[in-house]
């Protein structure tokens, strides 16, 4: 498995990204700039950590989303390379328009920092398969802007499509429809404001993410 | 030539920063504000040769987000 880990000026979660993902999926794991070009040959998964690129300039993600690297991204994406947006990056993904809605100001105001309940909505893609369908696991948020908003009719086609990957099971920050994570429609990109990269081994508090990565590396393995 | 590109939110999606400003004001001691909205102001020192249709394609593709902000382009 060949793994990237794109770090943008700003991202902070880059290095625990390319932990979690060198200790629980293995394989190579790339470590890549926002500034190159082009990505390694051959990628399996990118993953865009969380952190607050360009200071959250504009809007959080916007520049990122119009960095150099990101063509690339988007063109693997479209080729079906699996990119997961964690937090930050799931800013930069909606801002990319590879995933639908935005992320906006936290309706409470506040940054919250702390561990929160999710409700797995979607077990059927290679991220989540891992998980049962209902199964309530826990992983920490850290965001300003993690208030998910689409219109009706997208949220519709969403929940419709079995795109929404994760639910808030308590309220954090005003999102439509409680939704903490969606699913592009081949999914293949999955964007999330909640880090489960944080909670992959005991000494974390709890090992709830681990599941996510297993699953990538599993999904790969039987393609 | 300076262009001023305002940004704004769409009617009906919420505000929280206004709702912020709103509570302070009120918080000020005036009274008769109903509601606050924030926008952004974006000011360019562009040259002749930028027409509208590129100032619409920066507006368009960074300055605002279609999802859930309107912008108009002003030339000062």
């Amino acid at each position: 498995m060949r793994s990237a880990v794109i770090t943008f000026p700003g991202s902070n979660c880059d290095r625990d990204m390319a932990v979690a993902v060198e200790q629980v999926c293995g394989g190579e794991v790339h470590r890549v700039w926002h500034g190159d070009a082009a990505l390694p040959e051959g990628l399996d998964f990118i993953a865009l950590p969380g952190g607050f690129s360009y200071g959250d300039y504009l809007r959080s993600g916007a520049m990122a989303a119009r960095s150099p690297i990101m063509r690339a991204v988007i063109e693997a994406a479209n080729r079906g390379v699996k990119v997961l947006g964690v937090c930050n990056g799931f800013q930069v993904l909606t801002e990319a328009g590879l995933l639908p809605g935005v992320l906006m100001r936290n309706a409470g105001i506040r940054f919250v920092c702390r561990e929160v309940k999710l409700v797995v909505e979607n077990n059927t893609s290679a991220f989540t398969h891992r998980y049962f369908k209902g199964q309530t696991i826990t992983i920490p948020v850290a965001h300003h802007d993690g208030n998910f908003f689409a219109d009706d009719a997208t949220l519709d086609r969403l929940e419709g499509e079995g795109r929404v990957a994760f639910r808030y099971g308590e309220e954090v920050n005003g999102s439509a429809r409680n939704i903490a994570g969606v699913l592009n429609e081949g999914g293949n990109v999955l964007g999330m404001m909640p880090h489960p990269e944080r909670f992959i081994e005991a000494a974390h508090g709890g090992i709830d993410g681990r599941a996510l990565f297993e699953g990538v590396t599993r999904a790969l393995l039987s393609a | 030539m300076k262009v001023r590109v305002y940004v704004s939110l769409k009617n009906g999606v919420l505000d929280p920063q206004g709702r912020a400003i709103h509570h302070a004001i009120e918080g000020l001691g005036f009274s008769g504000v109903s509601d606050v909205r924030a926008g952004r102001l974006i000011e360019l020192e562009v040259d002749e040769t930028v027409t509208d249709a590129a100032l619409e394609e920066m507006a368009q593709k960074l300055l605002a987000n279609l999802v859930i902000e309107n912008y108009r382009i002003e030339r000062v």
